[in-house]
């Protein structure tokens, strides 16, 4: 399901970094080898062979993350990302494997159109990418796609992100449908009636600045809806993106009744609150929008406990042109895979409000479990899926910095603490500063 | 939950614009808009001059830049700004390059290559005074973005109740209508709350903004409680918001029936105010318009010596009130 350019893979030994990962219960200062894109041995004073040998000391190793949102706009706005720029930028972040949601011009919901983004990343992807494909034609809520052509085509999961599927009924079809395609449904969950012409969460922030109001119960209605559906047709759902309180409620009763729901949140969500719409700035307006801070400290509580299971970046890149416009003109979304964990390992670990292996284990085995997708994992006999950060790293985002080919952050100008300094993915060493 | 707490300062971008515009009622103190009103009230006078043109802003430049189409307040900026001898240029969005697809910056940076001191926009998109500030050297003045803020219509306002009333701390003002597509409410509600004005908002449940107490008004849902009020100040029913399937009242008619500003829900002595243009016998009954106590006129007539006293204020940058009596005494 994920594909990325060919490469040899590169032998290396770090050493003496401090290894983390939670899924394999590491914590500890040692020395990890890696020989044809597999580790193969970790331990104290391990050999340099003629490898290449990384000095891990003061530094953090661990299992690379995984970004089960990303949106590389293609095809059709090439101009904002490519699959080439979009995985590079990835790389930068430490991840060492992306998902691609298919509300693209046109929509991922042909073999065809899915068939052709495969053979461009193959050709060009510096990290793994997995396709989502569509659930509706066209994303327009009417009919399904033909999904177990396009799941034997390489659909790593099914998605109208973007858009609702607002029709219970043909929701219903999908999931009974994901019991022959064996791929996650993955909801974006908005109640179009509820939310129409909103331009953030419906609040004080929203009265005061006259903002139409997206609620947060436009959310978590259909949150509630899904999860019913998921519930009586027995079917694993995804829920992206999760921005109210209500909706981690919701879920939590649904996990608690024995539904295979997972979640996952954005670090925009998890740091921010409506609030910081006062400033009015575009790179601020995202959906679901930043609610309130009860909303906020739901989400951490949820993602610390492990009712949320991932985080994913939502990396939504924009043209300059359409973000340099009154809050109301600009589109919705921002960037994210560059400064995902630096964000939050500024804003969380630092001040001790999560735990850095948590944090760790939301960004690669969370996501990755929740697409059915084999955890990065330092153990030997594992492919090498790395990241080696630096946690005391100290850096300015600045538009220059981005390798992504849009600056929609909201972090521009923000200074960070935490950053990779190299990412091996699939084996290959895809990023290194 | 308390450990949970980030940093919130630290990750909320805090950039006010600087004073030296006027963009939303928030961006002034108590102090501000006293030394405001009185240099308005110094410009009153030199109209009761013969000679009504006072020197004082010669040689500068105000542009009007309208987006939105607008009689009284264009009108009134543009007098405004004549009065006090600046030049000033007016441009309407139709008829310019806008109707060719021009951005709104590319429009801000088309007007600041000509330096003009003020760039006065009304702009039917929320903020968009901030880009026109971010992207020239004028001083903006917003004249109405959105559902936002209407910052001089507000100062309008205060500064009629003060000449009728005689002050505005302690009295009580009820805003009747429709608030949640209103920026003259939202103004209005910072701007008297600044001053010690009790507020009460009137309206039908879904045209009053969901937490909009938080500004420190009390709201109701009931015609009723305007008759504690000092001032009733009736806001635009606006058809366009009657559109079909949008169900914020049942229809136009109900509305009347129920929070109509009629003769029978006032009492004698209540002033009553609109910001126009009004929509007779729809939130306002035509006996009420024409009543003495509505100050609708006054309301205008204010506009202008509001509007002069912020252009002034902008340009001069002062301690304003002495010094607008000084110029007002050369001239």
């Amino acid at each position: 399901m994920l594909v990325a350019r060919g490469g040899r893979a590169d032998d290396l030994v770090i050493r003496g970094a401090r290894v983390v990962d939670p899924t394999e219960g590491i914590d500890a200062t040692l020395d990890v080898r890696t020989d044809a894109g597999l580790v193969t041995e970790i331990g104290t004073k391990v050999d340099g062979n003629a490898h290449r040998v990384v000095d891990g000391a003061g530094l953090v190793l661990a299992p690379a993350f995984v970004d089960p949102h990303v949106h590389l706009r293609t095809p059709g706005r090439e101009d904002e990302e490519t699959i080439a720029s979009g995985t590079r930028a990835a790389a930068a972040g430490g991840f060492c494997a992306i998902l691609a949601m298919p509300n693209t011009e046109p929509v991922v919901d042909s073999a065809a159109v899915l068939g052709a983004l495969v053979e461009r990343a193959r050709a060009e992807a510096d990290v793994p990418v997995g396709f989502l494909a569509a659930i509706s034609k066209g994303q327009r809520g009417a009919e399904l796609t033909e999904m177990a052509e396009l799941a034997d085509a390489g659909a790593a999961g099914f998605s109208d992100d973007g858009v609702p599927v607002a029709s219970a009924g043909l929701m219903r079809r999908a999931l009974q449908y994901a019991s022959v395609t064996r791929r996650r449904l993955a909801l974006h969950c908005e109640e179009p009636t509820l939310s129409r012409g909103g331009h953030m969460h419906e609040g004080a922030v929203s009265a005061e600045l006259g903002f139409a109001g997206y609620p947060s119960v436009a959310e978590s209605l259909m949150v509630e809806r899904d999860l019913a559906l998921a519930a009586y047709e027995g079917q694993p759902v995804h829920l992206l993106h999760l921005s109210a309180r209500e909706s981690v409620a919701a879920l939590e009763a649904a996990q608690a009744n024995g539904v295979a729901a997972t979640a996952e949140v954005a670090p925009h969500h998890l740091c921010l609150t409506d609030e910081a719409v006062r400033s009015l700035d575009p790179n601020v307006k995202m959906n679901p929008p930043l609610r309130a801070e009860e909303d906020r400290t739901a989400l951490l509580a949820g993602l610390r406990d492990g009712h949320i299971s991932a985080i994913a970046s939502d990396h939504a890149p924009h043209a300059r042109h359409e973000k340099e416009a009154p809050f109301e003109a600009a589109p919705f979304g921002v960037t994210g895979l560059e400064t995902a964990f630096a964000a939050l390992h500024t804003h969380l670990v630092e001040p001790g409000l999560l735990p850095l292996a948590t944090l760790l284990e939301r960004m690669s085995a969370g996501p990755a479990r929740a697409y059915g997708l084999e955890p990065p994992r330092i153990a030997v006999g594992a492919p090498a899926n790395l990241v080696l950060l630096d946690p005391s790293a100290t850096w300015r985002v600045r538009e220059e910095s981005f390798r992504s080919l849009s600056a929609n952050s909201w972090l521009l100008g923000k200074t960070l603490r935490g950053r990779a300094r190299m990412t091996v993915a699939a084996g290959r060493v895809a990023f290194e500063a | 939950m308390a450990e949970l707490r980030v940093m919130r300062a630290d990750v909320v971008p805090p950039e006010p614009p600087p004073r030296r515009h006027l963009i939303s009622i928030r961006d002034l103190s108590r102090d501000d808009v006293e030394r405001l009103l009185a240099t308005a009230r110094s410009f009153e006078r030199s109209l009761e001059r013969e000679m009504k043109k006072l020197p004082t802003l010669r040689g500068r430049t105000v542009v009007n830049l309208f987006y939105e189409s607008s009689t009284r307040t264009s009108s009134s900026f543009e007098l405004a700004a004549k009065r006090l001898s600046a030049d000033t240029m007016s441009i309407k969005a139709a008829g310019s390059s806008v109707d060719k697809g021009e951005s709104l910056k590319d429009t801000a940076l088309t007007i600041g290559a000509y330096d003009p001191d003020v760039i006065v926009i009304r702009h039917p998109q929320i903020g968009a005074p901030y880009l026109v500030a971010r992207h020239t050297g004028a001083h903006v003045v917003n004249a109405g973005d959105g559902k936002h803020q209407h910052p001089t219509q507000a100062l309008l306002d205060l500064y009629t109740i003060q000449e009728e009333l005689g002050r505005i701390e302690g009295l009580h003002v009820a805003i009747v209508g429709d608030v949640l597509h209103s920026r003259v409410a939202r103004s209005n509600v910072q701007a008297l709350v600044l001053m010690g004005a009790r507020v009460t908002l009137v309206g039908p449940p879904a045209l009053l903004p969901r937490g909009i107490e938080a500004l420190g008004c009390e709201t109701s849902t009931d015609i009723a409680a305007i008759g504690a009020a000092d001032v009733v100040y009736v806001l635009r029913m606006q058809r366009e918001r009657m559109e079909e399937g949008a169900n914020y009242v049942p229809s136009l008619r109900e509305y009347t029936a129920r929070w109509g500003v009629t003769p029978e829900r006032l009492r004698p002595g209540q002033k009553v105010m609109h910001p126009g243009p009004m929509n007779r016998g729809v939130e306002i009954d035509g006996r009420v318009a024409d009543a003495a106590d509505a100050l609708v006129e006054t309301q205008v007539r204010a506009g202008l010596v509001v509007r002069m006293a912020v252009l002034y204020d902008l340009l001069t940058g002062g301690p304003v009130g002495v010094q607008a009596a000084a110029a007002v005494e050369v001239a």
